[in-house]
């Protein structure tokens, strides 16, 4: 079976505000680090201050002697974990240090202040070895990796792209580059962590702040060589994650650690906004080497996306960048590269949509110079170059919607009164100009999620309402509440009967929030839930009936090449004496499947959308070649775009509705409102300016001189 | 070296001993349990941790506690009155002016902040005429003087409206 038979949309495709609106307007949802426990101890680590070498001595006497500090944990002294094959779970195991920033100690104490201070005493030496930290193209230890993020091949290579690029009337020949960016979730990732000893084992409770409980329950017990049933992980409400929270980082296990030193006492280890510009991840800078070719029409013959990357030393990240370049436009001739530049730096790893995000910033911009050199108007190329079939596997497509996207932006943002004349316009002292871009996002689903259906019918006439438990994660996204309406529609009863509970290892395990999969995948398994209570129990159940759902396995992917869409068009103006570069108006139209909460959904592609303006303008993160360290760790230094930042910003989406991803007729929406945005702006400041800048962030550099 | 301090938060009066070294932030999430206010940097960066102190939108983490023995502090849990919530939370909550909330009770605060100084006629870096009586709260004062609070999720634009919503009606 292919085709999905679709649940009726009754609540579904209705706006709903957030079921835990509430609570968040007024502070009183609980996030990880706020939960009331008992005698809790406040952690505070200890970071390597060389890229690479080893540790020769920790002196940890003047620590242990203040008041108020319980113990102090070192590479020397740390219990041997039971499974450390992934390098980066490896806490405190040895005294080789990898990066800078990697944990080598950790101080427990009665409060936060003390620990701080206690953490501050502790002095580390050490012996320092060569590194590198700063990505080169050119390095000569430039490898190819077995598969790309998350097991797409590392190349691939279709016909004979060098012919075709040599024979080709009209070329574009440029080397694009992304910064190094840094998720930073307004909530630090954090954990309470209790330790209880039992028998010859123990369980953990921890309190964290995750992209997905079932996860890290399993990642703990492997690392501790426990039952995964013997780690409650409880984490309701998540402060942002983007990525970061996605894959468990060493903080959880160095808090871990930390409460089995005191058994039975709360630890609480809520990073510092410094601490996470290295131990939870980050985008690895890009260098894209983009070549098109094409007849004088624009229609594409050949394309090469050649990426080079970065990734550690001690655990591989090799993110999926020329993915984007499969599957957007027809050529006949193709061919994508990844290669790693590994060097001696924190772990990268997911940030919102990793490889179609900064992938998409060369190819849409490779795409705007293609259609000035063929004189074409940019949307006209991108439609002149939409394939029948996806370009790569030659699968249809399960829905595909770019041209309508294209077509609706242009009507909307007023685009056929656009002179493409770059540098042809000075308002006020300021250069202004438009520019648009694509957007693909791949509609991912995978199994490994269970839900729970249960009825309640109150003897006294009380109002009978419905339990629906999955260990699904709300990011922020909003997935409580659309879990409880795609559980209405599935049931056919008042979304307002049904509660949704998500965020905790005592419901059926789900998979994280990550690749914008998961609604398909925790709604599918939620419908499977509602449709066996159905058959198990008719119209007319008795109170507690409950049964149980999946999400069951699905050929849809070997028929077809599933994605969603979108088309954004950004207006910039550029001051012509600073440089100055502002962003007054974004418009952003999205194909991802029926739209199940408007409300939501809207937040979201209008955050992508803002996270795409923010990378185009501001985020950097200034990697020091010759500390390791980045340099500008903090939210001060490491800009983001603010609310002074944003103008007029509009969300619009194509009635879709795809029969083929999941059951509800939707498709991912976390991630499509990030990728091409800051193409858009960069291909918008070319039409301002006529300056092509082919690197984010955009400065004002770039436009003098 | 600790310090006996009293502080009246959301109406009620807590004392408390601290560390001369506790943020006023540390002291309401750490000794009192009160976690409306959000640490997101610890700094003065982010804005996450804004409540009313005295009556003006103040970043608490950079307030050391002992400096504010009898301080009055309103934080997003104590601006309604019983169940009902303050009109700026309501405008949130419409406007669906939040994602992951971390910032959301600081940017309320704020907000709030945002239309009493608006009302006492203050200006901002972006007021055509410093010396007008009147401030007029469109959205490009609005987004100005909320770019004090950070929002990784990118709600601003919804964060614009709803401050909007509240200025253009009726809110003291």
């Amino acid at each position: 079976m292919t085709t999905t038979d679709l649940v009726p949309a009754r609540a579904m495709g209705t706006p709903r505000r957030r079921t835990e609106g509430p609570a968040k307007v007024t502070g009183t949802a609980r996030y990880a680090a706020e939960y009331a426990v008992a005698r809790p101890l406040h952690l505070h680590p200890i970071l390597a201050t060389v890229p690479r070498g080893r540790v020769t001595a920790i002196h940890t006497t003047a620590a242990e002697a203040l008041d108020g500090v319980v113990a102090v944990l070192t590479t020397r002294d740390a219990e041997a974990l039971a499974d450390t094959a992934d390098r980066e779970f490896a806490v405190l195991q040895d005294d080789e240090i990898g990066f800078r920033g990697q944990y080598v100690a950790a101080v427990l104490a009665d409060t936060s202040e003390t620990a701080r201070h206690g953490a501050d005493l502790v002095r580390v030496t050490y012996d320092e070895d060569p590194f590198r930290a700063r990505l080169d193209p050119d390095s000569g230890e430039l490898y190819a990796p077995d598969s790309v993020n998350p097991a797409f091949a590392t190349d691939s290579v279709i016909g004979d792209v060098s012919s075709a690029l040599r024979d080709a009337p009209v070329t574009v020949d440029a080397t694009y580059r992304t910064a190094m960016t840094h998720n930073n979730p307004m909530e630090p990732h954090a954990s309470i962590v209790v330790w209880e000893p039992a028998g010859t084992g123990g369980r953990f409770t921890i309190f964290d702040s995750t992209q997905g409980v079932s996860a890290t329950r399993r990642n703990v017990a492997t690392v501790f060589g426990l039952d995964p049933g013997d780690v409650d992980v409880i984490s309701p409400h998540v402060g942002g994650g983007f990525g970061s929270k996605g894959n468990m980082h060493a903080n959880v296990v160095l808090a871990c650690l930390a409460a089995r030193r005191v058994p039975g006492r709360p630890v609480t280890y809520a990073l510092t906004r410094q601490q996470m510009f290295s131990l939870v991840g980050y985008r690895t800078p890009t260098v894209q080497h983009v070549r098109l070719g094409a007849s004088p029409d624009g229609r594409l013959t050949g394309l090469v996306h050649d990426v080079v990357e970065q990734t550690s030393r001690i655990k591989e990240f090799a993110e999926q960048t020329a993915t984007y370049s499969r599957s957007v436009y027809a050529a006949p001739h193709r061919r994508t590269t990844h290669r790693l530049d590994p060097l001696d730096v924190p772990v990268p790893s997911w940030m919102r949509a990793p490889g179609e995000c900064p992938g998409s910033f060369a190819a849409e911009v490779a795409m705007d110079e293609l259609a000035t050199a063929c004189g074409l108007d940019p949307v006209e190329l991108r439609i002149r170059n939409e394939p029948d079939a996806d370009p790569e596997s030659g699968k249809p497509f399960s829905s595909r919607h770019l041209v309508e996207c294209l077509r609706r932006g242009v009507e909307r943002f007023g685009w056929s009164r656009r002179d493409p004349t770059p540098r042809a316009r000075l308002v006020d002292g300021w250069w202004t100009g438009t520019g648009v871009a694509a957007a693909a996002y791949p509609a991912n689903r995978a199994p490994g999620s269970g839900a729970t259906v249960r009825f309640h019918a109150p003897a006294a006439g009380g109002e009978e309402h419905w339990d629906v438990e999955i260990a699904a994660a709300d990011i922020g996204t909003g997935a409580r509440t659309v879990l409880g309406q795609i559980a209405a529609d599935a049931l056919d009863v008042d979304v307002d009967t049904v509660e949704v509970t998500v965020g905790d290892t005592a419901v059926p395990a789900a998979t994280v929030a990550g690749g914008s999969s998961g609604t398909t995948n925790w709604g599918t398994a939620v419908v499977d839930a509602a449709q066996r209570f159905r058959e198990k129990f008719g119209a007319d159940p008795s109170d507690g009936d409950e049964a149980d759902g999946t999400t069951p396995e699905t050929d849809a992917a070997e028929h077809y090449a599933m994605s969603a869409f979108g088309a954004h068009f950004v207006e910039v103006a550029v001051h012509a004496d600073t440089g100055e570069i502002r962003v007054p108006r974004m418009l952003g139209v999205f194909a991802a499947g029926r739209i199940l909460n408007p409300t939501t959904a809207r937040s979201q592609l209008l955050g992508g959308m803002t996270m795409g303006l923010s990378m185009a303008l501001h985020e950097d993160s200034v990697m020091d070649p010759r500390s390791g360290h980045v340099v500008n760790h903090d939210l001060a230094n490491y800009h983001i775009a603010s609310c002074a930042d944003v103008g007029e910003i509009d969300v619009e989406w194509i009635d879709e509705v795809d029969p083929h991803v999941n059951p509800m007729g939707s498709k991912g929406i976390g991630e499509i409102g990030i990728v091409g945005a800051a193409a858009a702006v960069a291909n918008a400041a070319h039409h301002a300016t006529g300056v092509r800048v082919r690197s984010v962030p955009i400065t004002v550099d770039a436009f003098l001189g | 070296m600790n310090a006996d301090i009293t502080l009246t938060v959301d109406g009620r009066e807590r004392s408390l001993t601290v560390d001369p070294r506790t943020t006023l932030l540390d002291a309401l999430r750490e000794h009192l349990g009160v976690t409306s206010p959000k640490k997101g940097c610890d700094h003065g960066q982010c804005g996450s941790c804004t409540v009313l102190l005295d009556g003006r939108r103040t970043l608490i983490c950079l307030a050391l506690a002992v400096a504010h023995d009898g301080a009055v502090v309103v934080t997003a849990d104590g601006l309604g009155r019983g169940d009902e919530l303050h009109p700026v939370a309501e405008a949130f909550l419409d406007a669906d002016a939040y994602q992951c909330g971390y910032c959301t009770p600081g940017q309320i605060c704020s907000a709030v902040g945002v239309l009493d100084e608006a009302a006492d006629g203050w200006p901002s870096a972006v007021t055509p005429d410093l010396a007008a009586d009147e401030v007029v709260l469109d959205r490009h004062e609005i987004a100005e003087r909320m770019s004090g609070n950070l929002c990784r999720c990118g709600a601003y634009a919804h964060i614009v409206d709803a401050v909007s919503a509240v200025g253009n009606g009726a809110v003291r």
